[in-house]
């Protein structure tokens, strides 16, 4: 272990705002790509299943 | 015996591919958590502090791999909408489509990161280094190319225009890059240059290639769920979506 | 082949000393950009002057930028395109042809300006005559890449914006190595090297981007 201490390992020889600030950004941008990747797939299924079902509907409204 | 062929055009099929990829992503995303954890073990633990930078340096374990991410998926991304132009295969095209948003974001984490090294090392959070300014510029061809894309609304113009686009930014890549490295090294004399950095010991290296591999695997990852959902998206009047949305109700 | 190319030239001149108007806004654009920067950065010529290059060629670009927009549109309109879609020749051809009318129109009008504008920056009789060497071997690449984002972008809302978004990176070299080729004839160096490079970017532009642009063009249009 090159750290002593968690407190040694968060200041990052004086350099805890830029490395922190680096891979804090990077977590920022994957979670945020991640939900917005699931966020699109859910809209998506919804959209589609409701667009079905709706024209589905119709068909039956008018076969009636 | 006449070795079987593989029908390779069988999984450009968007509903075949839509399935496998499916499967794969769990795949990718695991070995992505793997590798990220491999990488930062590598970066934060064994490797020794920096003599002249300081804690700084292991800023270059995110910096260094989401450049070439960056690079490497814009090559990737002009490869499958090139494919896509030429063969008229729809898969490409999407694929092309879906590495778009992951590329600029991986150019963007270049960006940031390298101005959170360069106020320590350099001095300053920006400096018109050559390698910086190509990258920014590499920002600016993604972002045209989704632009591109988002304005023009019939899905088969905007594959091909994109395709277009793509292809001449290809081209264009190494001119921007070598003009504005001569452009560079007319104006600052004494900056400082990242080719000159001192060799750099094998852990610290392992640490980027490790890193590397794990941005690669979450690309792969979160490139396969977006397309697709462009493929659901594009197929939704198809029957094999009508059928799958029935599978996925019960 | 080279009937075709005069007479696609020709018919484009002609269409523009119509309409004078359009060129002489791009050429009016061209001036009041140049006038802007002095009034923003201050009026000290030593500055000035050593800004001078760059400042042309910014407002160079995006003057040049301003009317690619004309360049494809109205024959787009009218339906004149999709009948150079059927002509028996390439569309090459003819792309080529509305580039270099393009360039005579909106070009040429501004790198006969840019010595004139540039004593306004203070600049010397041998930076003056590098600007206006450079200008005259860049602002043709201008004109044929920006036909390719012209005709990408055809007929889309908002189509004015994006080609800008478009085409101003890969303008890029050209930026580099024409104003510094500004820079090159005034520190002592000799701006050739500067203007080889720029020579070789033309030819390579005018070799790939007509043919780029018919594809983009047919793809636009189908």
């Amino acid at each position: 272990m090159i750290w002593g201490s968690m407190e040694t390992f968060l200041a990052m020889g004086g350099y805890a705002f830029y490395v922190w600030g680096s891979y804090g950004m990077a977590i920022v941008l994957l979670a945020g790509e991640i939900l917005l990747v699931v966020g699109r797939r859910r809209t998506t299924l919804r959209r589609l299943s409701l667009t079905r079902r709706m024209t589905a509907k119709d068909r039956n409204e008018t076969a009636a | 015996m006449v070795p079987q062929k593989i029908n390779w055009f069988k999984y450009s099929s968007p509903a075949t591919f839509y399935f496998l990829a499916g499967k794969m992503i769990p795949w990718f995303a695991g070995a992505a958590v793997a590798f990220f954890a491999w990488g930062l073990y590598l970066g934060f633990f064994a490797a020794p502090t920096d003599a002249q930078q300081g804690e700084a340096y292991r800023i270059i374990f995110l910096h260094v791999p989401a450049a070439w991410m960056s690079m490497f998926i814009y090559v990737v991304m002009a490869g499958w909408a090139g494919l896509g132009l030429v063969l008229n295969t729809r898969l490409s095209s999407m694929m092309a489509s879906a590495l778009a948003p992951t590329g600029a974001m991986f150019t963007f984490l270049a960006l940031w990161s390298g101005a959170l090294w360069g106020k320590p090392t350099w001095g300053a959070y920006w400096v018109w280094d050559a390698r910086l300014t190509s990258e920014l510029i590499l920002l600016f061809l993604y972002i045209g190319f989704m632009s591109l894309q988002a304005t023009i609304e019939d899905p088969r113009r905007a594959d091909r225009a994109g395709a277009v686009l793509a292809l001449v930014g290809v081209v264009n890549v190494p001119i921007i890059y070598f003009s504005v490295r001569w452009w560079n090294t007319l104006h600052q004399g004494a900056s400082v240059s990242l080719t000159q950095a001192p060799a750099m010991a094998a852990v610290m290296l392992q640490g980027m290639l490790v890193m590397a591999l794990a941005c690669w695997m979450y690309s792969i990852a979160v490139v396969l769920a977006r397309v697709r959902c462009i493929i659901l998206e594009r197929e939704r009047h198809s029957a094999w979506v009508a059928e799958f949305l029935e599978g996925e109700r019960q | 082949m080279l009937s075709l190319l005069r007479w696609v030239i020709a018919r484009d001149l002609t269409l523009a000393i119509r309409r004078r108007a359009d060129v002489l806004t791009t050429l009016f654009f061209f001036v009041i950009v140049v006038t802007l920067f002095p009034l923003g950065v201050g009026p000290e010529m030593d500055t000035l002057r050593r800004m001078g290059a760059g400042v042309l060629w910014v407002a160079a670009l995006l003057a040049s930028m301003l009317s690619l927009g004309r360049l494809f549109a109205a024959d787009h309109l009218d339906g004149t395109l999709e009948q150079f879609l059927l002509i028996p020749q390439s569309l090459s051809v003819v792309v080529l042809g509305k580039i270099i009318a393009h360039w005579l129109v909106s070009g040429v009008p501004l790198v006969l300006m840019a010595p004139i504008v540039g004593l306004q920056y203070g600049l010397s009789p041998t930076a003056l005559l590098a600007l206006l060497a450079s200008l005259l071997l860049g602002t043709p690449i201008l004109s044929a890449i920006g036909a390719i984002g012209a005709a990408l972008t055809l007929g889309l809302r908002g189509g004015g914006v994006l080609v800008s978004l478009l085409v101003l990176p890969l303008y890029v070299p050209v930026l580099i190595f024409g104003a510094g080729a500004v820079d090159a004839a005034v520190s002592g160096l000799g701006a050739e090297a500067h203007l080889s490079l720029l020579g070789a970017l033309l030819l390579l532009a005018l070799v790939l981007s007509p043919w780029t642009a018919a594809v983009a063009l047919r793809i636009s249009i189908e």
